[in-house]
């Protein structure tokens, strides 16, 4: 098996993890006062896992590049977190919750950690309302649900469009607490360069102080990244503008192999992107899909009229509207997964459908929602007859403490009234299922580097679930790896403190200071900006929505080049040692440059079509993704060798012993 | 359209800044607020100046990272939104837009537009928590019902994002609508009484310490803040504080 064990446990699957943090390896509360751990990213992966770790007694030192772990872009998660509470009595369980999970995926998960992590979603909850999260309740004082997409059960917790927020402030209070009693030291406005090896070893870090310039070293017995996904490789996405890879990807420089990169989500939901000055794209939840309907014209000639400004999507007769969603999917319909969701957008809009100036826009629509709620409430209120004008009006307000911010936030970037005409839509990047590869213990492929959250590859093969993103992080800080790291730390309890006046520290720090003095010494043609769009626009065409042979290759060759001409022409004003973000933005764009060659270079080698990764030689007669079983049922795992094109790959199988592996259908 | 911009420009924390002009040529209506100064800064690069330097992130109105001061109002003209939701449509060609960093003691100026909101962070690290130990076991989640109408508010208040912007609007750069915020959210609950005494005292404490001026019931506050925290938090957060003084 070689590096990639996956370190599963033994026995039957419900028990693995019971029995797995039995015989874990203690370390024992004096000695974890003797033992450092760097966690680098506070969003909900870092800042519950770093809370947690304290709270065990180790001294946990936390780093991120915002001025406040409070921004980490967890924060900005809308819809929901996903639980197995089965509060709703609608048949939910682990199993149920387990099983989706993996169906979601395209069956290109390990079983035994989406197990384990439907296991201790329903601890999440428990511990968010512990803290005093205020999740949204029904009436009667209890928890309220909502449904996400590619299930049928209702078992997702929310605060309005607010989830991703109100449990980040939840961890990040809890950061607080220990902070406060001197077991947190908090780095903010630092950013890792570089991971430091002793004998092999993860054992400590470089960062820049984002404020001086300065270049810092800092020593562990164990450093876990949860540094968020790799989505702003595309340069547009739903993601915050510093999100990078930069941590995740010299971790894998330095020997940590790289998982999935090609799995990337790509969002149905978001609003379209409106002209070349377009910086981000912002989401609109899914959960928008509990009441929301998507269609397009029926008729081309409608569609041509509405992209002419010459007719309004509300003058459409209902006949003459397709619901492309119901129509192909009548059992899942607005609800079906994401990838399926996103891949139905865009063959509409391919077919001439769309409906704005780009013709990239499809309709969401809450019409029939609006009515329907206005008509429960005012049966519920004892109005007789009420007219169309007041059913509305009380529908609005219904809709409006559902989902009022997604509402404000579109009014406000849009321009339009989505209580009054429908959104329109369309997908973006948004999630990267690919991260760094990690075993059952969450550990990568260097002893004592640990990948927590959206930077590790491990729970959601390749799609992930709606609401599933934030149960993740949260399970991993709070529930997983402050337990299996003990594992390893418990051979530490005698080290002592790791010394960070070491060759090896000597080294990486020289590595790093010689990098930027590289960067800063371009040639001073174009800007940073200038190469992350260049990027960002083959990634998007190339490496997008759909894929084929021809185009992956082109996009190799094409990034290669890119990257070369990047690091001979850049341009970055002002000085290394001083605040300068123009010098921030370049260290996280060349990583970029790295990565979007292994990533064009896996979805190649990947000869099949799978959950978020469609390639166009392999449909079904209906347009449907064709997964081979017999070849790619593997997680890919790529070890750096010194350049991204001659990177070698390794294949974890998968097993599956306790699911059907089927056909994935929402028909 | 064009604009004439007026930029607070200051090379670090030690360094005395000014007001320095721009011209921008080419802005278009649908650009957000903040995209409109990434084209300045691509112009300033290409005639290889130092861009301006702005704080943002998430660019969705949620991080609360941006902190633009602009025309004199926190997060500009528009109401309930962080200057990252903000679009050129709110402005006419030709206007003069002033742009400077927030001003208050307890935010140190960085460089250019970025100041240093910390202090924030030491106030909640004060008491901004409930102790439950994150590696126990808490009781089922819905042991403890909670009435919505509570559980709303408690909501409310803590949708504050930390921005700083009530701090910049008050003359007396007064931190009280984000202390209150914390401190309603937790006082709402039924988990947040244990601890709420010694929470609003320390949390008090803390803002006091770090510069921020008193409260004289402007009100400057709840009308910038982009979140719509409501002066009823300062309330509350002044009655828990009474009667913890008089529980001692
Ligand atoms: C708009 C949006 C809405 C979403 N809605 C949902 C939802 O409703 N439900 C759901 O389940 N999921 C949702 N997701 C996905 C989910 O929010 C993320 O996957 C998840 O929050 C990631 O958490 P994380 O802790 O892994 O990383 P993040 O929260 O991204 O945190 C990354 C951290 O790493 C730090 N960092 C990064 N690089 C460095 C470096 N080099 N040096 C130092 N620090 C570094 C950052 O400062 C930050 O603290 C949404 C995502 C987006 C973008
Ligand atoms: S109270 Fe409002 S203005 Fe003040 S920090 Fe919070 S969100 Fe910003
Ligand atoms: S950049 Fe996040 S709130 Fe404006």
């Amino acid at each position: 098996m070689g590096k990639l064990d996956s370190k599963v446990p033994s026995g039957p699957l419900a028990d693995k993890w019971t029995k797995h943090k039995n015989e874990i390896d203690l370390v024992n509360p004096a000695n974890k006062r003797n033992i450092d751990i760097i966690v680098v990213g506070t969003g909900l992966a870092g800042g519950s896992a770093a809370a947690t770790l304290a709270e065990l007694g180790y001294n946990v030192k936390t780093f991120c590049y915002q001025d406040s772990p409070r921004r980490a872009h967890s924060i900005a998660a809308q819809g929901g977190v996903n639980a197995a509470k089965n509060y709703q009595g609608d048949g939910d369980s682990v199993y149920r919750l387990f099983y989706d999970t993996i169906k979601g995926g395209d069956y290109r998960s390990r079983e035994a950690n989406v197990h384990r992590l439907a296991e201790v979603s329903t601890n999440i909850i428990d511990q968010c309302v512990a803290q005093g999260v205020p999740f949204a309740r029904e009436y009667g004082g209890l928890l309220d649900n909502r449904s996400f997409g590619g299930v049928l059960v209702s078992r997702t917790f929310y605060a309005k469009g607010q989830t991703g927020q109100q449990l980040l402030l939840g961890a990040y209070s809890a950061m607080n607490r220990q902070i406060q009693r001197g077991k947190i030291k908090s780095y903010t406005r630092h950013e890792m360069l570089d991971l430091v090896l002793v004998d092999g070893k993860a054992r400590g870090i470089i960062a820049r102080d984002l404020v001086s310039g300065e270049i810092e070293r800092h020593s562990a017995h164990a450093v876990v990244l949860a540094t968020g996904g790799y989505g702003n490789l595309f340069f547009l996405s739903t993601y915050c503008m510093g999100a990078n890879v930069m941590a995740a990807w010299r971790a894998h420089r330095k020997g940590a192999y790289f998982a999935n990169p090609c799995f990337t989500q790509i969002h149905p939901t978001c609003i379209p992107v409106s002209g070349d000055h377009q910086s981000k794209l912002t989401l609109m939840s899914e959960s928008l899909r509990n009441d929301g309907r998507i269609w397009v014209p029926a008729k081309i000639e409608d569609a041509e009229a509405i992209r002419a400004g010459k007719l309004k999507p509300t003058e459409i007769a209902e006949e003459d509207r397709d619901y492309y969603l119901e129509r192909r999917y009548p059992a899942f319909g607005n609800l079906v997964p994401r990838d399926v969701a996103s891949r139905a957008a865009k063959e509409r809009c391919d077919a001439g459908y769309g409906v704005n100036k780009t013709g990239e826009a499809v309709y969401l629509d809450f019409d029939a929602a609006i009515m329907r709620y206005g008509r429960e409430k005012a049966l519920t209120s004892g109005m007789k007859n009420p007219d169309d004008a007041t059913v509305r009006k009380l529908g609005e307000e219904i809709v409006e403490a559902k989902y009022g911010n997604l509402f404000q936030m579109y009014e406000k970037i849009v321009d339009e009234n989505p209580y009054k005409t429908p959104m329109k839509i369309y997908p973006a990047v948004h999630y990267t299922m690919g991260g760094l590869w990690v075993d059952y213990n969450l550990q990568t492929t260097i002893p004592g580097c640990y990948a927590a959250g959206e930077a590790n590859f491990s729970d959601h093969g390749a799609n992930r679930l709606g609401a599933s993103a934030l149960m993740q992080g949260l399970a991993d800080g709070y529930f997983v790896l402050p337990y299996t790291i003990g594992d390893y730390l418990s051979d530490d309890i005698r080290t002592g403190p790791i010394s960070t006046e070491t060759t090896e520290f000597d080294e990486a720090e020289k590595a790093v200071r010689e990098r930027i003095e590289k960067l800063m010494s371009g040639s001073g043609i174009h800007s940073v900006d200038y190469y992350h769009k260049k990027l960002g626009k083959i990634m998007w065409n190339k490496c997008g929505m759909s894929r084929n042979e021809k185009e992956l290759k082109e996009a190799m060759k094409e990034i290669a080049e890119l990257r070369k001409d990047f690091w001979e022409n850049v341009k970055i004003p002002g000085t290394a040692y001083s605040k300068n973000q123009e010098l921030e933005k370049a260290g996280r764009v060349a990583d970029f440059l790295e990565l979007g060659e292994l990533f064009a270079m896996d979805a190649l080698e990947r000869n099949e079509s799978c959950g978020g990764h469609f390639r166009e030689e392999y449909q079904t007669e209906e347009g449907e993704a064709l997964r081979d079983d017999e070849n790619f049922k593997f997680v890919s795992a790529w070890e750096y060798t010194g350049e991204p094109s001659k990177s070698k790959l390794h294949k974890e199988d998968l097993k599956y012993e306790n699911i059907k592996v089927k056909t994935r259908s929402y028909k | 359209m064009k604009l004439y911009l007026k930029i607070w420009r200051q090379k670090n924390a030690d360094s005395k800044g000014s007001m320095v002009d721009y011209t921008l040529d080419g802005v278009e209506s649908d650009m957000s607020f903040l995209e409109m100064l990434d084209i300045l800064n691509e112009e300033l690069i290409s005639k290889g100046e130092e861009p301006v330097e702005f704080d943002h992130d998430c660019r969705e109105g949620i991080c609360g990272t941006c902190s633009l001061m602009i025309n004199g109002q926190p997060h500009g003209p528009d109401s309930r939104i962080t200057v990252c939701q903000l679009h050129m449509r709110s402005f006419n060609d030709g206007d003069e837009i002033v742009i400077e960093p927030w001003r208050a003691t307890a935010f140190p100026i960085i460089k250019d537009l970025i100041v240093d909101r910390s202090a924030f962070d030491r106030i909640q690290q004060a008491g901004g928590y409930i102790s439950v130990n994150t590696s126990g076991r808490p009781v089922d989640a819905n042991a403890i019902p909670i009435e919505k109408e509570m559980a709303d508010k408690s909501f409310n208040a803590a949708t504050c994002i930390g921005c700083g912007a009530c701090v910049a609007a008050c003359k007396n750069a007064s931190a009280m609508l984000f202390t209150s915020a914390k401190v309603s959210q937790f006082a709402l609950l039924p988990q947040g009484q244990v601890e709420a005494a010694e929470r609003v005292q320390n949390m008090v404490r803390q803002m006091d310490l770090e510069g921020f001026g008193n409260c004289t019931n402007t009100g400057a506050c709840e009308v910038e803040c982009p979140k719509g925290i409501s002066l009823e938090n300062i309330a509350r957060m002044n009655r828990e504080y009474l009667s913890a003084s008089v529980k001692g």
